[in-house]
C-alpha cells in the first residue's frame, strides 16, 4: 500500500539524492511469460475489466435485463441524495475519532507494552485479539452488549449508579458508540505498529537522557514520541482509509440508523444497490473512489516523504 | 439506448464455466426418467411460514400425483433475495416454479419477457378475480396465489383490553384515548421495534384504507406524479400518528434497539397492548406460545371517521412458473393444485393462516388464529383496501428509515413526508415511470 525503501540501510547518513533508485539493467524476468497468463486472465477478467465497466455502467440505468444511456443524471441524482451531507459529515468524523484514538491509545499502549513487565507476551495477545475477529462478529456481539435493558454495558453501569441509555438506538451516541467499538476491535493493529517502531529505536537515546538526568517523562516526550513518527504516519494512513470506507461495523450495529442519523457513504450507496438503484448506486462508488484517491494520495505521498526523513 | 445484456451475460457465464472447468455433470433438472416420472425445483424464500407452507403444499400433491416429484430449494428473503431471483432469471437458470412477491417487486422482474403467461388457462379457474391485477402487467396474468392475505394494522393484546375494559377503537382519538389508560396501567401502549427498521413503516403503510377512503384517486394521481403525501393531508396523517405516539411517550422502553422478535413476544406476553404489524407475523409463533392464537386480535388503523373505518391488507405472494421450465404441463398442475380448496386444505394442516384466502372455496379453519378471524370480519363486510404497493409501482426504499427518523421524534412529521415524496421520485425516475 505504501510505497516505502525495503531495502537494507545501509551506515548512518541520510539516503544519496536519488528517491527511486533502481538497479540500473531492467532485471530479466525469471519465469517465461507464459506462466504469467492465468493470473493475468484472473486479474483482467475478475478486477480490470469491472472496474473499467463500472465506470460506463455509472452513466447507464441498468437492470440485468438491459441498460439505458443517461450520461451524468446518475451522478447528479446522487449528489442531490437527501442525507448525502450527514453521510460525508459522518464519515468524516467517523474517520477523524477512530484513527485519532487509535493513535492516541495505541501509542499508550505501545510504550507500556514495550516496558519491563512480567506478563508482556500475554497483554499482547489480549490486546490484539480482538483484530482476529470478524467484523461482523464483534458488531453482532457489540450489538447485543450495548442493549438498553438487558445489555451487559447498561447492566454494570447500573452496579455503579448510572443509568445507561440506549446507545444503537440513540440519534446522539449512535455513531460514537460504533466508532468506539471500531477503536476496540481495531487499536491492537496500532499497537502492534507502534511497538515495532517503539522497539526499533536505538537504545543510545535512552542512555543519553539517563546521562543527562531526564527523567520517565522526558524519555517519552523527547525520545519515543518524536522517534516513533513513522509508525503513527501508518497508524494513520491505515485507518483513516479504513475510516472513510467504513460500512460493515456500521451496517451490522445500527444499518445507518435511527433514521438516517449515522449513514456514512458507504452504506448510504449500499442502500441504493439494495433499492435496485444499480445504475445510482455504481455512481455512487465511484464518486466514493475519487474521494477516497483524493484524500487518500496526497496523504500518503505526504507522510512518506515525512517517514523517509525522520 | 437499449442494449441488451443478456449475450453478455451468458458470454461471462460461459467464461466462468470454463475458467473452472470440470463443473461436471449438469443437474439434470427435471429430465424425465425413463418411468415418466418428473422432478419439478420449486424455489421458496427461507422464512419459515413460508417454509412450512411450501412443504405442506408439495407433500400433499406428490400423495396426489405420484409421476411428479417435487424438490423445494431456500433462498433469502428481502432484497438479497430480489437479486437472486431476477439473476437466476435473467440466466435461465430458474428452478421450474418459484415463489414470489405479488405486486410492486413482481413488475420489476419484467415478466412479459421471463415468465409463462397464464392468462384464461384452467390454472385460474378457482382464483378469486380480485386478486388476480396484483400478479398481472399489461392485463396477463403470470401466478397464483400462494398462502393467505394477511392484514396490515393494530395487533392488539386482547387480555389488556379485557382487564382494562377498553373497546377496540374506531377513530385515532378513540386509539389515542386507549393508549393513555393503558399508560396509567403501567403497559407499554405501543410497541416500537426499530431495529428492525422495516416494522416502522405500519403507521403509513397500513393507514392506506383511510388515504383511500378519503381521497379514491390517490393511487392513480400517486402514480402518474399528481398527488403527493405532503401535500395530501389524509396521507399526510400516517407520518402525524408516527409522530404522535413518540410525542406522548406511549412506546415501551430501548424502541430504538428492540427487534421484531422481542417486539411481537411483548405483545403476547402483555408487556405491551398494541404493536402497529402485519398479521402473518403471528402463525409461527403459536407452536412456542399458544396464547398467541387467541390472546392476540386485529383491528385496521382507525381513522378520523368512525363511518369509514375498515383495514388494509396485503395480498398473498405468488407462485409462476418461468418461460426456461422444461416441465411446464406438470408445472401448470402443481399450480392449479396450490390454486384449489385442496391445496388450501394442505396448508392449513402445517400452517395457522394468517389472514383469509384468495380461492373460491377455501375457508379458514375453525381453530383458526383470533387475529385472522378479526381480518375474515373485514373482508366479508367489503372494509378492507389492498396495501398502496399494490395498486401503484411506486415505492421508496428509505421509507423505513424515514418512518424510524419520524417515529423518534428526529424529523417533524410534515417533513418526513415530504422526504418521503422525493425518495418516492428517484425511486419513479430509475424505473423510468411515465410523468416523471
Amino acid at each position: 500500500m505504501t510505497q516505502q525503501e525495503t531495502g537494507p540501510r545501509t551506515g548512518s547518513g541520510t539516503p544519496t539524492g536519488k528517491g527511486h533508485a533502481r538497479p540500473a539493467a531492467r532485471r530479466r524476468s525469471a519465469y517465461p511469460y507464459a506462466l504469467y497468463l492465468p493470473a493475468a486472465v484472473v486479474f483482467v477478467v475478475i478486477f480490470l475489466v469491472p472496474t473499467a465497466m463500472a465506470f460506463y455502467f455509472a452513466l447507464t440505468r441498468w437492470t440485468l435485463f438491459d441498460s439505458e444511456f443517461v450520461g451524468l443524471q446518475n451522478f447528479r441524482d446522487f449528489l442531490a441524495e437527501q442525507n448525502l451531507r450527514i453521510g460525508f459529515q459522518n464519515t468524516i468524523i467517523y474517520a477523524v475519532v477512530t484513527s485519532g484514538l487509535k493513535v492516541v491509545l495505541g501509542l499508550l499502549l505501545g510504550v507500556l507494552l514495550t516496558s519491563r513487565l512480567k506478563v508482556r507476551g500475554f497483554l499482547r495477545s489480549v490486546v490484539f485479539f480482538p483484530t482476529l475477529v470478524s467484523t461482523v462478529a464483534v458488531g453482532i456481539t457489540f450489538a447485543m452488549l450495548l442493549k438498553p435493558q438487558t445489555g451487559l454495558v447498561n447492566q454494570a453501569l447500573a452496579l455503579v449508579g448510572i443509568d445507561g441509555r440506549d446507545w444503537l438506538g440513540d440519534a446522539a451516541t449512535a455513531l460514537l458508540s460504533v466508532a468506539l467499538v471500531d477503536v476496540w476491535k481495531g487499536v491492537g493493529l496500532a499497537t502492534v505498529i507502534y511497538i515495532a517502531g517503539i522497539m526499533s529505536i536505538p537504545t543510545e537515546y535512552y542512555q543519553a537522557v539517563a546521562v543527562d538526568g531526564g527523567g520517565a517523562w522526558h524519555r517519552f516526550r523527547h525520545v519515543t514520541l518524536p522517534l516513533s513518527w513513522p509508525a503513527t504516519y501508518s497508524v494513520i494512513i491505515l485507518s483513516f482509509i479504513g475510516g472513510l470506507r467504513s460500512f460493515d461495523l456500521i451496517w451490522t450495529m445500527t444499518r445507518g440508523g435511527p433514521g438516517f442519523t449515522s449513514d456514512t457513504i458507504a452504506s448510504i450507496i449500499y442502500k441504493q444497490y439494495q433499492a435496485g438503484f444499480f445504475g445510482l448506486s455504481t455512481a455512487g462508488n465511484v464518486i466514493l473512489f475519487l474521494v477516497v484517491t483524493a484524500i487518500a494520495v496526497p496523504l500518503n505521498y505526504y507522510l512518506g516523504k515525512r517517514q523517509v526523513a525522520a | 439506448m437499449k442494449t441488451s445484456h443478456r449475450v453478455l451475460g451468458a458470454a461471462l457465464a460461459a467464461l466462468t464455466v470454463a475458467a473452472l472447468t470440470s463443473c461436471g455433470s449438469g443437474s439434470g433438472a427435471g429430465s424425465g426418467a425413463a418411468d415418466g416420472s418428473v422432478t419439478l425445483k420449486f424455489l421458496v424464500d427461507n422464512s419459515q411460514a413460508t417454509v412450512d407452507t411450501a412443504k405442506a403444499l408439495a407433500d400433499a400433491f406428490m400423495k396426489a400425483n405420484p409421476t411428479i416429484k417435487i424438490e423445494t430449494e431456500t433462498r433469502p428473503g428481502g432484497s438479497e433475495g430480489d437479486n437472486i431471483i431476477k439473476t437466476r432469471l435473467s440466466t435461465g437458470d430458474m428452478s421450474d416454479v418459484f415463489w414470489y412477491n405479488s405486486g410492486s417487486l413482481l413488475q420489476a422482474l419484467n415478466p412479459a419477457q421471463t415468465l409463462v403467461d397464464l392468462t384464461g388457462d384452467p390454472v385460474l379457474q378457482n382464483v378469486q378475480k380480485d386478486f388476480l391485477p396484483v400478479v398481472s402487467q399489461d392485463g396477463k396474468v403470470y401466478g397464483v396465489p400462494a398462502g393467505t392475505a394477511m392484514g396490515g394494522g393494530i395487533l392488539y393484546n386482547r387480555k389488556v383490553y379485557e382487564q382494562l375494559k377498553l373497546e377496540v377503537p374506531k377513530t385515532w382519538d378513540a386509539f389515542m384515548a386507549n393508549n393513555a389508560k393503558i399508560k396509567a396501567a403501567g403497559i407499554a401502549p405501543v410497541i416500537g421495534t426499530y431495529k428492525d427498521t422495516w416494522t416502522s413503516q405500519l403507521f403509513v403503510l397500513g393507514d392506506y384504507y383511510n388515504v383511500q377512503a378519503a381521497v379514491p384517486t390517490f393511487a392513480q394521481d400517486y402514480t402518474a406524479n399528481k398527488a403527493k403525501f405532503a401535500t395530501t393531508p389524509a396521507a399526510t396523517a400516517g407520518f402525524q400518528h408516527l409522530a404522535d405516539v413518540h410525542a406522548k411517550g406511549y412506546m415501551q422502553e430501548g424502541f430504538g434497539s428492540a427487534t421484531n422478535d422481542q417486539g411481537m413476544k411483548l405483545l403476547v406476553e402483555g408487556k405491551g397492548a398494541h404493536y402497529p404489524m402485519l398479521s402473518a407475523q403471528l402463525p409461527p409463533l403459536v407452536a412456542t406460545m399458544p396464547q398467541a392464537a387467541t390472546d392476540v386480535g386485529f383491528f385496521g388503523i382507525p381513522g378520523t371517521d368512525a363511518a369509514k373505518n375498515g383495514a388494509t391488507i396485503w395480498e398473498p405472494a405468488g407462485i409462476y412458473i418461468p418461460k426456461t421450465t422444461e416441465n411446464l404441463d406438470a408445472a401448470k398442475k402443481f399450480l392449479a393444485f396450490v390454486a384449489s380448496p385442496a391445496g388450501a386444505d394442505a396448508v392449513n394442516t402445517a400452517v395457522p393462516p394468517a389472514g383469509p384466502y384468495r380461492i373460491n372455496g377455501a375457508k379458514l379453519p375453525e381453530d383458526a388464529i383470533q387475529a385472522a378471524k378479526d381480518l375474515q370480519v373485514y373482508v366479508d363486510e367489503g372494509r378492507t383496501a389492498p396495501a398502496l404497493e399494490f395498486v401503484s409501482p411506486v415505492k421508496g426504499p428509505s421509507l423505513e428509515q424515514i418512518t424510524v427518523a419520524v417515529g423518534s421524534g428526529l424529523t417533524p412529521p410534515a417533513e418526513g413526508a415530504a422526504q418521503y415524496d422525493k425518495d418516492v421520485e428517484k425511486q419513479a425516475k430509475q424505473l423510468g415511470l411515465a410523468g416523471w
